[in-house]
């Protein structure tokens, strides 16, 4: 038997693929079979097998790159790819790195990425990343194969409900079951993926369909009657915003992913710069705002700078642009920025009021937003109403002052995984791609290295997906071939999908990986030290006290460069070093300590109030207070609080 | 509770795809009905909700959100006409038919079907129309029972249709 994963037409596999090997298949299937003829004038059909179609779908729609792997129901489509000179297929190890690869693309070009995978095992493992995909609104596109619509519901070999598994995490989905509605799936797949909140949409089409013959005309019409997004902003809306702005007395822009996704970097700075009003860019947005800009607060949320957390959490205007309310940015949510009016635009009006109820909701396109957002606070500075918000610049200047970014040297002599990181976000500089996993380098990677510049920062924000900073640097260099892409990643996520290597080094992406490797798994190590007695329950890795696997090692044979750093004298050396290495990838394993921690933090379930800049610090609180304040939800928080009064 | 009458695409998989995303919001259906409309390419859903007001419109804009639904209207009882359907198989030999017959007679229903032990009835109206027909049929026997969702339209000359959205 073949094994249950196997992607292979031989062996067993073959007592399925019987009953479809039809005679288009064998005819696709060799060598001198018709190829595809120059694309024709727009709209004139011609014959096809759907296959075909597919892959002009492609074309016409200007796909440039595909990551996937082939497999039994997939296998028709994989042959007028092969023949394709518009799109590029990258054969990957896994699946889930073809999925996190064209996250990776998308995130870094703003185009819709695609992925493909056969049908059974190939789509369950695109699983993940379209979750992923999901959560940080990514514009996506999977294609996967079928079994053959006589076979389907027969519990078939390597067949797979996939629409079912993965209505929940994705915008929409599509099985395909004419052969002439390909181009209009695909044409209405990339445009449900990058049009209105953005996310990922998989296309699922059976065997026989791909194999049958069709006609292909360009451009297909779409029948979308349910789908209208909302892009032009309520003129009344943009109006008491406006107004309201022109009283606050200590407003912040609370800018999310979304003004990435909408472009609007450039109208974001000039609102910001027009209004003096203080930005806090969140996990998804970093880049969106430049982080030296003096206006810039840093990041929101549980790892957050305590400028942003204090001022957003002691704001009376939040302007929330394209950003959801996520529980990791508002802590406990009925103690958040309790005395703002909130303003919340976004182009998803199911986020208006989901967690906080916005004052003045605002739907549209934030880039649209923002402009109009511009011209009316202009009107009302016309109007000689222009708040002076001295008195909270000095206030938000005095947490930027006590309470900068910074960290400690480890007490055991080990290297400092923070300055690491911060040294390559230094000597790369801010025009390079950074990606990262997830966990506490991917903390330090959002708090140490500067971003200025929108899409640079590129990592799995809502769904947390541990091993996304190898494949999606990957999809990055696609997008950017002459660009740097350094992917931050810890030693766990690492060992999740450092097989992609292999396919980076033969394909010619030389990214960069830096493996913050402090021999567990650092954040929740973290977590047991502060919430769970310091009992170290399955986060020793190995891979300091035995060296298993000995990443340089691994990475050579991987195809890449492997060095290694274990002390501060060298971080710079071998951060140059591997700037060098432009013909394949380079791993550095960093050898760092292993009790470093992300700090500050808002202990899981308290309230931003209690945001803490390192252990026992807490800007926000009277020390005072605590014996009578209110003690955050559940056992867990309740400790956080203890432990942290213990060192005092 | 909470009525709405949702359009959707005539489409496989549109029904999973509400129901789904009811219970993976956390939202309890507690009846719902579906068929075609005077056009064919569109369904009519008529989903009925025990949620507050709150979460009402986070379900509502949720279920906007499907690519498939194409317009959702809330349906206020004042204001409309809202049915459902029953069929009950109530216990009638001779001796209790005629009493069972009169009841059914008086809440408008009718009897389709009759056998020397049992009577089939089928009534149609609102919500308490139904539970009060119950309460009168039940000291007979109920031997079998089966409700449909309810369907409702707005009172009054507007109509709701999937052209007016475009």
């Amino acid at each position: 038997m073949t094994s249950a994963t196997s992607r292979s037409e031989s062996g067993s596999a073959g007592d399925a693929e019987a009953t479809d090997a039809t005679e288009a298949s064998r005819k696709s299937a060799q060598p001198n079979a018709p190829r595809p003829k120059p694309t024709p004038p727009a709209g004139t059909p011609v014959r096809v097998t759907g296959a075909q179609s597919l892959v002009r779908a492609l074309e016409a729609i200007g796909s440039e790159v595909v990551f996937g792997i082939p497999g039994g129901t997939i296998l028709p489509a994989y042959d007028p790819l092969l023949d394709s000179t518009k799109v590029r297929h990258v054969l990957v190890r896994h699946e889930q790195a073809a999925g996190h690869a064209a996250t990776g693309y998308a995130q870094a070009t703003g185009k819709v990425g695609v992925c493909m995978a056969t049908s059974g095992p190939g789509a369950t493992n695109l699983v993940t990343p379209l979750a992923d995909a999901n959560m940080d609104s990514v514009p996506l596109v999977a294609i996967t194969g079928q079994q053959t619509r006589a076979l389907i519901g027969t519990d078939a070999f390597q067949e797979a409900d996939i629409c079912g598994i993965t209505m929940p995490i994705t915008k929409h989905n599509f099985l395909v079951t004419d052969p002439a509605d390909i181009p209009r799936v695909i044409a209405e797949a990339f445009h449900l993926a990058s049009t209105g909140r953005p996310g990922p949409v998989l296309v699922d089409i059976p065997k026989d369909v791909l194999q049958e013959t069709t006609s292909f005309a360009w451009p297909p019409e779409m029948t979308l009657p349910g789908y209208r997004p909302t892009l032009r902003p309520h003129g009344k809306q943009v109006r008491e915003a406006a107004r309201l702005i022109s009283q606050a007395r200590r407003p912040v822009l609370y800018v999310g992913g979304g003004v990435l996704k909408a472009e609007a970097s450039e109208e974001l700075r000039e609102l910001a710069e027009l209004t003096g009003i203080p930005v806090a860019t969140t996990l998804m947005a970093r880049g969106a705002f430049p982080d030296s800009h003096d206006h810039h607060v840093g990041m929101p949320g549980m790892h957050g700078s305590v400028s942003a957390v204090a001022a957003m959490q002691r704001s009376d205007l939040l302007l929330a642009l394209g950003a959801r309310f996520d529980d990791r940015v508002t802590g406990r949510l009925d103690s958040f920025a309790p005395e703002a009016t909130v303003v919340h635009a976004d182009i998803d009006p199911a986020e208006i009021s989901k967690n906080r109820k916005a004052d003045v909701p605002i739907v549209g396109d934030c880039k649209e937003i923002i402009r109009e957002l511009i011209d009316a606070v202009k009107f009302e500075h016309d109007r000689g109403d222009k708040p002076d918000l001295t008195a909270w610049w000095t206030q938000i200047d005095s947490w930027r002052d006590t309470f900068p970014a910074g960290y400690e040297w480890p007490d055991d002599g080990a290297l400092s995984p923070q300055y690491v990181i911060e040294r390559i976000g230094e000597l790369v500089g801010p025009d390079a791609y950074y990606t990262a996993g997830v966990g506490q380098h991917q903390m330090w990677a959002a708090q140490f290295i500067k971003y200025e510049n929108p899409r640079s920062w590129i990592n799995s924000g809502g769904l947390g997906t541990m091993g996304f900073a190898v494949p999606a640097a990957m999809g990055a260099q696609f997008g950017h071939p002459d660009t740097q892409v350094w992917a931050i990643d810890g030693d766990g996520c690492f060992q999740m999908t450092n097989q992609e290597l292999a396919t980076c080094a033969l394909e010619g992406a030389p990214i960069k990986v830096a493996v913050i490797n402090n021999g567990n798994l650092g954040m929740v190590r973290q977590w047991q030290n502060l919430f769970y007695d310091e009992r170290y329950s399955n986060t020793d890795l190995g891979t300091h006290k035995h060296r298993i696997p000995d990443f340089a090692l691994l990475a050579e044979s991987l195809g890449c460069a492997g060095l290694r750093c274990e002390t501060k004298e060298e971080v710079d050396d071998v951060i140059k070093q591997a700037m060098a290495i432009g013909d394949r990838p380079v791993v550095i394993d960093f050898v760092v300590g292993k009790d470093a921690q992300v700090w500050p933090m808002v202990g899981p379930g308290a309230s931003n109030d209690e945001v803490m800049a390192a252990r026992g610090i807490r800007p926000l609180f009277d020390d005072d207070d605590v014996a009578d304040g209110p003690a955050a939800d559940g056992i867990v928080a309740d400790r956080a609080v203890t432990d942290v009064r213990g060192e005092q | 509770m909470h009525t709405l009458s949702v359009l959707v695409e005539n489409v496989p998989g549109v029904l999973a795809r509400v129901s789904g995303l009811f219970s993976r919001r956390g939202f309890n259906i507690e009846s719902l009905a579906v068929g075609p409309t005077e056009n064919p390419e569109v369904s009519r859903m008529t989903i009925v909700v025990a949620v507050e007001e709150q979460p009402l419109e986070q379900v509502t804009k949720q279920l906007n959100k499907l690519v498939n639904v194409i317009k959702i209207v809330e349906l206020d009882p004042a204001s409309s006409v809202q049915r459902d359907l029953l069929l009950v198989k109530v216990r009638a030999d001779a001796t209790v038919r005629s009493q069972v017959l009169e009841t059914v007679e008086m809440f408008r229903a009718k009897v389709v079907d009759v056998s020397p032990e049992a009577v089939t009835v089928e009534a149609t109206g609102t919500h308490d129309k139904l539970n009060a027909l119950m309460r009168m049929l039940e000291p007979y026997g109920v031997r079998e029972l089966v409700k449909s969702g309810m369907v409702a339209l707005g009172r009054g000359a507007r109509s709701i249709t999937a052209n007016s959205t475009r």
